[in-house]
């Protein structure tokens, strides 16, 4: 049938984001608040995700372009980078923000730039593949969501 | 599901971040609290109804608890958490504070300057089930204020105002340290005791 097709499709994509590592644990805990009364709660926080974190994104590129480099202020961008990525479970963007974090920390410019150029790569990989899931999500409708047995 | 009371508490929930707000506030009403969320420590301030003068004629909202993020620019989470804590109109309502960020310094300084509870972000559903009894038992502080009763009977101090009650209340927590430790990372991957 069609529609356990879609389904399978569904749960087989989002199995690989957990075991390539790209989405965690958080993610689920923000599926399991989806419910009737919010039932698209999980893609409008995911938008609010890229929406804010293209934000900070930006503010990073500026910020990396001072010379000298003001690196308190760097780190507190990353540091909101960072918890964004962690409120959604987005756990290789993550990590890469540790990276660059350490880099900061160490006031190492260098690093600062080859690693926040890693965030970029995973924060675009990340924003394909839900906008792929969200685009079967919608296909196999709200009543999907009922009956979500591929978890 | 409130198996406790039917009533159904406010929290004010405080942070700088639009999604962290979004994601706390859903949490809360899946607990069946009702939420006013705020983006600051100063905004949070006014919903609490105290302004500069620290003397409200009366709250313009009645909360139960706040919770809050710690790092937030200009008032931080813990400054908001000792301008609460300071007010005689607003010390006994019940502060959670919630950072991405495990250090123990940070949490200690937290606890000791009066919050209940200090939770790991992301912050999750079994977390919010810790909220429901330090509610309560701020009230029961809020309706005891000539009392003598104490809640830790492990303590020797007698109360015979609200601010002692409140140090015997720390001294019960700090005599239980580790319980105190497991709850604050049992929702998160780690399991280091402070």
């Amino acid at each position: 049938m069609e529609y356990s097709s879609l389904h399978r499709q569904l749960a087989t994509m989002k199995k690989s984001f957990f075991d390539q590592g790209f989405l965690d644990e958080q993610f689920f805990q923000i599926e399991e608040l989806q419910d009737d009364v919010s039932p698209n709660f999980v893609e409008e926080v995911v938008t609010l995700f890229f929406k804010d974190s293209l934000r900070l994104m930006g503010n990073i590129d500026h910020a990396l372009e001072k010379f000298p480099q003001d690196f308190d202020r760097l780190d507190s961008l990353i540091h909101q980078l960072k918890g964004s990525a962690s409120s959604i479970g987005a756990a290789k963007m993550k990590n890469e923000c540790t990276v660059f974090r350490d880099f900061c920390d160490k006031e190492n410019q260098e690093g600062c730039i080859r690693s926040f150029q890693k965030v970029k790569k995973e924060h675009a990989c990340l924003r394909q593949k839900l906008e792929n899931y969200f685009q079967l999500l919608r296909q196999v409708g709200p009543v999907a969501k009922a009956t979500r047995s591929g978890n | 599901m409130a198996v406790d009371t039917e009533t159904q508490f406010h929290v004010l929930a405080v942070d700088d971040s639009l999604l962290d707000r979004k994601l706390i506030e859903r949490l809360l009403k899946t607990s069946s609290f009702q939420v006013t969320t705020v983006d600051s420590g100063s905004k949070a301030l006014e919903v609490l109804g105290l302004r500069e003068d620290q003397q409200p004629e009366h709250n313009e909202i009645e909360v139960n608890l706040v919770i809050t993020d710690y790092c937030m620019p200009g008032m931080t989470g813990y400054d908001l958490l000792k301008k609460i804590k300071e007010s005689s109109s607003l010390k006994d309502i019940p502060v959670v504070i919630m950072s991405s960020e495990n250090v123990p310094s940070r949490i200690n300084r937290c606890l000791e300057g009066g919050a209940e509870e200090f939770f790991l972000k992301p912050v999750q559903l079994s977390d919010l089930k810790r909220l429901r009894p330090h509610i309560l038992k701020g009230k029961s502080k809020e309706q005891e204020t000539e009392n003598t009763t104490i809640i830790s009977t492990s303590t020797g101090t007698t109360s015979s105002s609200g601010s002692n009650k409140r140090t015997a209340i720390a001294i019960d927590e700090d005599l239980a340290p580790n319980k105190r430790t497991r709850l604050r990372f049992s929702s998160s991957s780690s399991l280091t005791l402070v």
